[in-house]
């Protein structure tokens, strides 16, 4: 990605990428969970299905994903949490592969043992983990070795705004501040943690203004936007890169799904969803790329063809990929 | 001139900080955080003198943040680092668990075997100096039962420094759990048969190879930690009155050295487990329910007997400490009352 135009492209076609693959997987995920084909009496069934176990779509937020990992390298380090798709998309965390962990297989990054909520692809530098918070300690890590090895590498965490309330997160943002370590923290605000209001839950307004309390750049992105998360997030990396220590952004940005898929959703109001799909960032995207001559509707429609047969193929993938030994139940709990 | 193989007496303290020392020589992807681990040396001495010699960057202080360092450690291993990270008391493991259990302890299978996470979280544990209930904890069979990690309870100098050094060459995450009461520390009264003697060069002692401290053929007393010093006293005792008991020190708890116990049982016909860990769903039951598990090979002729810490948090008070938490007149007592005490019907 040399040039602003390559970037910007390379943005809006992950953002395609994303959406495309988060509806796919939220069609996919409902087959074999609803009745009649479940036990009698039940509304919906979780563990039932090609994709079974939770499942957090990250559809809305994907302006945080490419605004950021648009400045990285493929050494760079990213750590998501339970929502992750998008980061491990923009990380460049391979399809199949990706896919093949969410529906069990063999073939999956972890073999199957580890399921959409935790996705480890050593060679893409990405992981992600299903307890909130938990990531910001282990960016640090990351973030820690760079500067051991010598490398001008740098370490993202990504979190929802509930995990700003976890205890990891502030011991994270100290000791990131006291070891000047290449990190950033990129707090997605989508509004609720599972039903909460973020006013229910956070004492203060924008969890940026916390940065002070740890001697760090605070930076609040205010708008679901690819361009004023890439022009915030430049500024962070390319300080980290330089050794000047981390920065804490936070994006409010929008989650079009429930909390999980099969959330009810009784928490929100009517009509929310659809208001917010109105400012959806991707065709906003689009705009910017079309009056630059970047994109006009033939390349859109190829673009998003070779999407759609990637994303698709992905999932055949992940179908025709075989389930691991029962046997493989006992392995790799040490490495060899 | 020939090479001299030269060892002298070191305490157990001094014996983990000179392996620490020598494998950060050989490797420089190891280093070490946590609290007062610099300038101070550890509060029980287990980096002392190594932040002189390596400097701040690698003897790294932390704030007062378990989870953070513990999850720094992480990502760090994650990266192809060697960290150490020193849990000052294992007592402390409740405000950092998640980053010990959910995270270092199951990424790697997760991640169906991609990636290694060779971290060393180093810890004191273990009562008998009036710390109570929230500094004198052993909690070691806590991490054993958990899958992922590897968890070692030395009992001596020479020990300690061959298990540490194969702990920080493990691929994987190792709990390595050394007892405040036998560091032989200028503060705190200490079992002598900790300190002994250590070669200076370095040497790993495999995990799962558990150590017959003392052979007998009336009775096995598995043990590991302080205890296996208590242990070998009351033996002492034990042979003035005939009896001749053999002491089975498991140096490593994950893995099991299920094979020497077995051994020994089958040989002496008699089990006593002493242990400083909680009873009840711990670290005996697992030794008993392993003998029960091969009762087919092995003729017991008594009945299995434990001691360990009876469902009480650790007390404050002296003789209530002590009264909990098994003691040489203990082991001794045990022993005797499973001699007269055949198996029934």
């Amino acid at each position: 990605m040399e040039t602003t135009s390559d970037r910007l492209l390379w943005m809006y076609r992950t953002m395609v990428e994303i959406r495309e693959y988060e509806e796919t997987m939220a069609k996919v995920y409902l087959e074999g969970k609803l009745p009649p084909k479940i036990q009698k009496g039940l509304a919906f069934d979780i563990g039932a299905g090609p994709a079974p176990g939770e499942m957090h779509l990250a559809a809305g937020q994907e302006p945080v994903a490419v605004g950021v990992c648009a400045h990285l390298r493929k050494e760079d380090t990213v750590v998501g949490a339970h929502r992750s798709h998008h980061f491990a998309i923009a990380k460049g965390v391979p399809l199949n592969a990706m896919t093949a962990e969410m529906f069990g297989k063999v073939t999956g990054l972890g073999r199957g043992k580890g399921g959409h909520m935790h996705l480890f692809d050593p060679e893409h530098k990405f992981s992600c983990s299903g307890i909130v918070g938990a990531g910001a300690p282990q960016a640090c890590g990351a973030a820690l070795a760079a500067r051991k090895l010598g490398k001008d590498w740098v370490a993202i965490a990504f979190f929802g705004e509930g995990a700003a309330n976890q205890g990891a997160f502030h011991e994270a943002l100290n000791l990131a501040a006291l070891w000047q370590l290449p990190v950033v923290f990129v707090c997605e605000d989508n509004k609720y943690g599972i039903s909460v209001e973020k006013g229910d839950s956070t004492a203060i307004a924008s969890n940026a203004d916390r940065a002070a309390g740890y001697g760090m750049p605070g930076v609040l992105v205010e708008k679901n936007d690819a361009l004023a998360v890439f022009e915030a997030a430049g500024v962070a990396i390319d300080r980290a890169r330089r050794g000047e220590g981390p920065t804490l952004i936070e994006v409010k940005t929008d989650r079009y799904y429930g909390h999980f898929q099969g959330d009810p959703e009784t928490y929100r109001p009517k009509g929310e969803v659809k208001e917010l799909r109105e400012h959806d960032p991707i065709p906003a995207l689009g705009g910017v790329l079309r009056a630059q001559g970047l994109l006009d509707d033939a390349r859109d429609a190829e673009l998003r063809d070779a999407i759609k047969a990637k994303v698709q193929a992905a999932f055949e993938f992940a179908r025709q990929s075989p389930y691991p030994d029962v046997a493989e139940a006992h392995q790799h709990v040490f490495a060899d | 001139m020939t090479t001299q193989h030269k060892s002298r007496t070191l305490t157990m303290a001094q014996a983990i900080s000179e392996a620490i020392g020598q494998e950060m020589e050989r490797d420089e992807r190891v280093f070490v955080m946590g609290e007062d681990v610099g300038k101070y040396g550890g509060i029980f001495s287990a980096t002392t003198g190594l932040y002189e010699r390596f400097g701040k960057e690698r003897i790294m202080d932390t704030p007062i943040s378990e989870t953070a360092f513990m999850g720094a450690a992480i990502g760090a291993a994650a990266e192809g680092l060697r960290p150490i990270a020193e849990l000052m008391f294992v007592d402390f493991f409740g405000v950092c668990f998640d980053q010990i259990y959910n995270h270092l302890a199951k990424n790697t299978y997760m991640a169906g075997g991609n990636i290694k996470l060779p971290a060393v979280v180093m810890t004191g544990i273990g009562g008998g100096y009036n710390d109570a209930a929230q500094h004198s904890q052993c909690l070691y069979a806590s991490f054993a039962h958990m899958p992922g990690m590897k968890v070692v309870v030395p009992s001596n100098a020479y020990d300690a420094k061959g298990l540490m050094v194969e702990a920080i060459r493990d691929d994987n995450p190792v709990v390595y759990c050394y007892h405040k009461g036998i560091m032989g520390l200028s503060w705190m009264s200490y079992f002598e048969g900790s300190t002994n003697e250590v070669p200076e060069e370095a040497y790993a002692i495999p995990f799962g190879k558990a150590r017959v401290v003392r052979e007998g053929t009336d009775v096995t007393i598995v043990t590991l930690s302080q205890m296996v010093q208590k242990a070998v006293l009351a033996a002492d005792l034990l042979a003035n009155e005939g009896i001749s008991a053999e002491i089975i020190d498991l140096r490593t708890i994950v893995p099991l050295d299920t094979e020497t116990v077995l051994a020994s049982v089958a040989k002496t016909g008699r089990l006593l487990v002493a242990d400083e860990d909680y009873l009840h769903f711990g670290l005996s039951g697992e030794i008993a329910a392993l003998v029960a598990e091969h009762l087919d090979s092995i003729r017991l002729h008594a009945p299995v007997r434990r001691l360990a810490v009876n469902a009480v948090p650790i007390p404050f008070s002296r003789p209530l400490e002590q009264h909990v938490i098994p003691q040489v007149d203990g082991i001794v007592a045990a022993v005797k009352a499973q001699l007269a005490t055949p198996i029934g019907l």
